[in-house]
């Protein structure tokens, strides 16, 4: 069980609200990513529902339970932190085991479940090492590993992958995912980057100043971004956006349309520019286009290998079912 | 050719340090070496440096005359009590500062400190008049609490900086998997503070033990530490400089052992926890 219920949540720190009223449901066994910009809020709202952080007023609910008194140790939640926060000075099984000697489990059992994490994780032979023995991934293997034990109702991860590099990012974002579908637990997971929200969530909450922008699923928010700022934030590269005529045209005060929607060509095109900078990555061919008359910069993404390089003309053609248009106030016209 | 200019720097560098190093322990030096010789031979003009004929005798004259062990062992009542008492107030007072500051927890700290800017004889007849009143005169109890008062502020700041180094997130970690307030103080920062309560521990235990002003002023006989010992051979029986020699090198011998085997802890405690 891990269903998660705020209602009318805030929080604030002396005189700045720091959170404004919010609601927000997380269903039992969901994968939860709260994405935003930092200081966005997310992860003050993870710390409330660990209850590392008291609420300033509304009601956290667990299971059905009101648990905004409860104190962190009895909520029944696990959590992952940024810095691994492992004990320094313990060996990595006691490490995992310190949840399952809080909880005065028998020896064997501690053993047991230790022994079968460790081998899930790859950790068995790094049993008896201390953290500042282990390499970055593998402390943070240590930390999920002792959330696992514990058997918790949801686990809670704050940007846990942030200190890694990039190739262990991808990695260990495949067995975050991975263990998700094996344990079907309720996971909440804070990010700033939309590439892991999106590759990694059930459920997407992104936030803007405390304010919940919008809640969907990954493609929900892909396709139907419900205003400029989700439009911006998800997706990469990000969405180009133009104003003035062009917008009008499609009754509309600003239009959106993304990278991977234009289609370019050497002969023919709705619009002409000129190609300021073009990114080679193999797979495909980033452009950023100069000089079109709609924009500072459009962002062009095309498939495989296209040679167009700096100073080149060339026409895009937007596919226009893929575009999207929002009103003055930036919100989205259906 | 470079390497040669940084081994000549290296070499001038080194004789630089030795030399500052050795001015500096020069009078400790002298007094053991004029603890070895006779009254005559410690006031001879020009001065005898090496060249002597060693003696005990101060030794033994200062061990009749006087009961050094019982100084010694009020010195070490005096300065483990005070330190010990320090601790158990400071500890608390320290967490609760590093782990939920207030708005104020800077100011508190820095009014405690300027405690220390105080010049000590300002309040001298107050806290006389207040031991006379209380009885305590000449009582080690009294000396205690003196002490551990006037050490307080440092070892509040020493500790307060070695838990503000121990992250948050680790008590948070522990709070996380189910660890009350109890578990987390004894099982998790307790153990990452050690170094940092050890070395705390060692330098206010010298420092008890190398208090003057009060030990001197508040004790008489009953209480009278290692300084007092030496303060006795000074001027009433006018300038014995060999014994008084001898007298200090016995009351500064037992912490100079200390100090040189803890050394390490003590240099990290100097630094104010600014050194990993």
């Amino acid at each position: 069980m891990g269903h998660i219920e705020l209602k009318q949540v805030t929080k604030s720190f002396g005189s700045t609200e720091v959170i404004p009223p919010l609601d927000l449901t997380i269903e039992d066994g969901e994968f939860a990513v709260f994405v935003g910009p930092s200081g966005c809020g997310k992860s003050t709202l993870l710390r409330l529902i660990a209850g590392l952080e008291d609420v300033s007023g509304g009601k956290i609910e667990i299971d059905g339970k009101d648990a905004t008194a409860i104190p962190p140790a009895k909520r029944g939640l696990a959590m992952v932190f940024q810095s691994y926060a492992l004990y320094p000075h313990m060996s990595v099984r006691k490490n995992i085991a310190f949840p399952l000697r809080m909880a005065k489990l028998d020896q064997a059992e501690q053993d047991r479940r230790v022994e079968q994490a460790a081998a899930a994780l790859n950790l068995t032979d790094y049993l008896d090492r201390r953290p500042g023995q282990l390499s970055g991934g593998q402390r943070q293997r240590v930390a999920i590993g002792r959330a696992i034990v514990r058997e918790p109702s949801a686990f809670l991860f704050d940007e846990p992958l942030s200190n890694l590099d990039a190739a262990l990012r991808v990695g260990m974002r495949l067995e975050i995912s991975e263990m998700h579908k094996r344990l079907e637990t309720t996971m909440i997971y804070v990010t700033h980057d939309q590439v892991e929200a999106m590759t990694m969530a059930d459920k997407i909450v992104v936030l803007r100043a405390g304010y919940i922008e919008q809640v969907g699923s990954p493609l929900e928010l892909y396709k139907k971004p419900r205003n400029l700022f989700v439009a911006g934030f998800i997706g990469s590269p990000k969405m180009n956006f133009i104003e003035g005529d062009e917008a009008t045209k499609l009754k509309a005060h600003t239009i959106g349309i993304r990278p991977e929607h234009i289609d370019v060509s050497k002969s023919k095109g709705t619009w002409k520019g000129t190609v300021g900078v073009a990114e080679h990555l193999g797979s495909d061919t980033f452009f950023h286009i100069h000089e079109t008359g709609l924009a500072d910069t459009l962002t062009v993404r095309a498939d495989g290998e296209v040679s167009f390089k700096h100073g080149d003309k060339i026409n895009l053609t937007p596919r226009r079912d893929q575009i999207h248009r929002f009103d003055s106030d930036g919100l989205r016209i259906e | 050719m470079a390497r040669a200019v940084t081994t000549n720097r290296k070499t001038v560098n080194t004789a630089v340090a030795w030399a500052i190093g050795l001015l500096i322990f020069f009078p400790i030096l002298w007094t053991i070496l004029t603890s070895f010789k006779t009254e005559a031979q410690a006031i001879a003009d020009p001065p005898i440096f090496l060249f002597f004929d060693w003696t005990l005798e101060n030794y033994s004259v200062v061990q009749e005359r006087s009961n050094y062990m019982r100084f010694l062992w009020n010195s070490i009542f005096l300065a483990g009590g005070s330190t010990i008492l320090g601790l158990i107030i400071a500890v608390p007072a320290a967490w609760s500062m590093a782990f939920v500051p207030s708005k104020r927890t800077k100011d508190i700290l820095l009014w405690m400190l300027s405690t220390k800017m105080l010049p000590a004889v300002g309040v001298l007849y107050p806290i006389y008049l207040l031991f006379i009143q209380l009885g305590l005169l000449d009582s080690r109890v009294g000396l205690v609490i003196v002490l551990m008062l006037i050490n307080l502020p440092i070892i509040v700041w020493m500790l307060y900086t070695y838990f503000r180094e121990i992250p948050g997130e680790i008590l948070e970690a522990a709070r996380m998997d189910g660890a009350g307030l109890k578990e987390e103080l004894l099982y998790v920062l307790t153990p990452m503070a050690v170094p940092g309560i050890a070395s705390t521990l060692l330098l206010n235990f010298i420092l008890a033990w190398n208090e003057a002003f009060w030990t001197l002023n508040l004790t008489a006989v009953n209480a009278a530490p290692l300084t007092a010992f030496i303060a006795s051979y000074s001027s009433p029986e006018g300038l014995f400089f060999a014994k008084l020699s001898a007298a200090s090198t016995m009351a500064i011998a037992p912490i100079l052992i200390l100090g040189w085997f803890s050394q390490k802890q003590l240099v990290r405690g100097l630094t104010f926890g600014a050194v990993k």
